[in-house]
């Protein structure tokens, strides 16, 4: 198993057709302007890194702390916390599915993110990469329940922490003028109070 | 394995509990089916690593606690509902080790007088239980006091005239306010309300050997990655450095076992799903209020009015666009409060007597601002608009929020039992919330916003906009399937009513349960009232209170 992302071969879930499909649509969904949009914020390598979570030891769920070097202090984002028992079983129900296992079927079946994506993906066409920018949107928009799943975690990975995999050297952050993590400088009192 | 006494929840009550326990030289264990990210149990000075200004991991991926995949819980409004319109994650306070104190952003006020007496100061509600408590605030005054002291509360005693009298100062002065909180401050003012200093419970200079906060802005929802915020670590350092308390997490709760007349022990399902009873003299329940009537249920005890009396403040948020940039992420998340809305006077009488009332009271106001670009992102569109509405940030960086905590009177038909079909990842039923507020919150509510968004007008708010959790009936037929019915609040307050009377009331004036006396409970499932304060210091109060009967 690979410790960090990207230094074993990607994508790392998904297929590359996938990956390729899964770009085009997060640049509809938050597209490049004067700044890099979602591809260019590295939130496809985010999805697929929550899709692939488990291939990662410890699982890529939880970044460390209590820093990330960015503001002093040692990184500890980038080293992952192990899961419990009870946690590891929420994510892989979420991620992988109920899969027909009595023990994550305690109230029924559960679809999980990586089926939502693989059949997700496939409804938007083999073609999705080559149309034009309006017959994207229009089939992301007939595909309502898919594209609210992959909006969210596109919110998630352009303005998540980037040990996550996306916002890539803080793009996102920077782009609206956000500090981001800020222990353990902090704020001092006058930057809290004063204008 | 056998201790004393066993203390069910390491959150504010059950902390506070081991504290004055093990002081009185008992033995206890103390059991917590979330995990330890908090504290070093074989060495309690050191304080874990664990917590980040992370909100991936926080907001988004449950690390605090209960994950609504393995842990849900159900909601209703009403029987006609059916068994339940909502399963996963409703009015969750953390399941970790320090329970809710972690997540909080540290308002403790207390309480006032009339409180703890309400049916004798305001007299009775028709639909409603009002009812005065078996205690007064002069009886807990003492407790307040301690509570302070143990978990360090930054404070001016003199700033809230609205405020209970009180034996000396706060611990701290207050810390830095944050700037729209100086900017509403003011507003309020010149309307002739009376913002103050919210108590905290954040440490403004070093305290208790745990360093001063330094303002970085994650604080609701977060655990503090330096330990500035004092509850409950303070007592749950105290308790393990008496080396009289043990410390179990990942151990859930299964059943209190009881001989018919006295409870003997706690059953408990381990990390590993081993089962295992630990012997106990007495049982202290502080699993919060609606996991402690889940378990008292699950043990098989059948006082008729367990699990009754459910209360969740009625929040009143009222929101302002503001023209310049108020740097939200900066600093303890609300700084201000004002508690003007909490006094009936003539206008509040007028307003109840029209709404065929015979009195009103709203709540707490906390003067604060959304700092958390995620949560943000998720409200707006996607397309082309996105990026641009981030950079503006009409709903984060240019927003105020006004937010009255309201109270809520307790009706008999809001309830926790347990679902009839929905279980967690372990085999046990699930809490199911019944909830519908009383037309006295809608009132208070429709009466208080009008003030509210006039201070937001004062501010220069160019747009204003006022929702409520649980949202109204109107609202919510217009909201997707009706999940805004669920109260959003983490205020869940009494579910094992305190009194003297065994017959409208779960437990005594000290958290024994009147059918089996050494089972106490020491959280704010006690409460006869929910004020319109967070119940915070108050619980921990009644918890030291009712552990000192018990030792």
């Amino acid at each position: 198993m690979d410790a960090v992302y990207g230094s074993g071969p990607m994508p790392v879930w998904l297929t590359d057709a996938e990956l390729r499909t899964l770009s085009a649509a997060c640049s509809r969904l938050i597209p490049d302007d004067e700044t890099p949009g979602a591809t260019g914020a590295g939130v496809p390598e985010y999805i697929d890194g929550l899709l692939g979570a488990f291939e990662f030891d410890p699982p890529r769920i939880w970044a460390g702390g209590p820093f990330s070097g960015r503001h002093g202090g040692t990184a500890g984002f980038s080293t992952f916390h192990r899961l419990a028992p009870i946690d590891e079983l929420a994510w892989r129900i979420r991620i992988e599915g109920s899969a027909g296992r009595p023990e994550r079927e305690f109230n029924g079946a559960v679809v999980g993110w990586q089926e939502r994506y693989r059949l997700g993906l496939a409804r938007l066409g083999e073609d999705f990469c080559d149309v034009d920018g309006e017959v994207q949107d229009d089939r992301l928009r007939r595909h309502e329940e898919f594209a609210a799943l992959l909006y969210g975690h596109c919110c998630e990975g352009m303005y998540g922490a980037p040990e996550y995999g996306g916002n890539r050297l803080e793009v996102g952050w920077r782009s609206i003028g956000f500090s981001g993590d800020v222990q353990p400088r902090g704020w001092s009192d006058g930057e809290v109070a004063g204008p | 394995m056998t201790a004393d006494v066993v203390v069910i929840g390491s959150g504010p009550g059950g902390a506070t509990a081991a504290d004055v326990l093990t002081a009185a030289g008992r033995s206890v264990v103390i059991i917590e089916k979330g995990r330890n990210h908090l504290i070093d149990i074989t060495d309690p000075d050191r304080l874990l690593g664990d917590f980040s200004n992370d909100e991936l991991k926080f907001v988004h991926r449950h690390f605090l606690g209960p994950d609504p995949v393995t842990e849900p819980r159900t909601f209703r409004v009403g029987p006609e509902d059916g068994e339940h319109s909502l399963v996963g994650e409703v009015n969750s306070i953390p399941s970790t080790v320090g329970g809710g104190g972690v997540h909080a952003d540290g308002k403790v006020p207390r309480f006032r007088q009339e409180d703890f007496a309400l049916l004798s100061t305001y007299g009775p509600v028709e639909g409603a239980d009002v009812a005065d408590w078996p205690v007064s605030y002069d009886d807990l005054e003492p407790y307040y006091s301690a509570a302070e002291r143990s978990i360090g509360v930054a404070g001016d005693a003199g700033a809230n005239p609205h405020a209970a009298w009180r034996s000396g100062p706060y611990p701290m002065a207050p810390g830095a306010p944050m700037y729209g909180a100086t900017r509403s401050a003011r507003a309020a003012e010149a309307l002739g309300l009376h913002p103050y200093p919210a108590p905290t419970a954040a440490n403004s200079v070093p305290y208790d050997g745990r360093p001063a906060c330094n303002n970085c802005g994650f604080c609701s929802f977060f655990g503090c990655p330096v330990h500035a915020k004092g509850d409950p670590v303070a007592m749950l350092q105290r308790a393990l450095r008496s080396g009289r308390a043990e410390l179990w997490p990942e151990t859930f709760a299964a059943r209190i076992r009881t001989d018919g007349r006295r409870a003997t022990g706690v059953e408990v399902v381990q990390r590993d799903g081993a089962r295992l009873t630990i012997g106990a003299r007495a049982v202290v329940v502080a699993a919060g209020a609606v996991e402690t009537p889940r378990l008292l249920l699950l043990s098989g005890f059948d006082h008729p009015l367990i699990g009754r009396h459910l209360m969740v403040h009625f929040q009143t948020i009222t929101l302002g666009v503001m023209p310049e940039r108020l740097h939200t992420e900066r600093g303890r998340a609300v700084t201000h409060v004002h508690d003007d809305a909490v006094v009936v006077d003539g206008e509040a009488r007028q307003a109840a007597r029209q709404a065929g009332l015979p009195w009103l009271r709203g709540g707490m106001v906390e003067h604060g601002g959304p700092s958390l670009p995620v949560m943000e992102a998720k409200l707006y569109p996607w397309g082309r608009r996105h990026k641009q509405l981030m950079r503006s940030s009409p709903m984060r960086d240019h927003l105020w929020a006004l937010i009255m905590q309201g109270e809520d009177l307790a009706q008999p038909t809001n309830t926790v039992d347990l679902d009839p079909t929905v279980r967690d990842a372990r085999g046990f039923p699930v809490a199911r919330l019944t909830y519908r507020p009383h037309r006295h919150e809608l009132a208070a509510s429709a009466h208080h916003r009008a003030r509210l968004v006039a201070v937001l007008g004062a501010m220069g708010a160019t747009f204003t906009a006022v929702v409520t959790s649980p949202s109204t009936a109107a609202e919510a037929a217009a909201s997707n399937g009706g999940l805004s019915t669920a109260p959003a609040s983490r205020h869940v307050m009494g579910t094992t009513r305190m009194g003297t009377d065994p017959a409208t009331s779960v437990v005594d004036e000290v958290g024994r349960l009147h059918d089996i006396p050494n089972v106490v409970v020491a959280d704010s499932s006690v409460f006869v009232t929910s004020a319109g304060y967070g119940p915070t210091l108050t619980l921990v109060a009644l918890a030291a209170r009712a552990a000192a009967a018990l030792a």
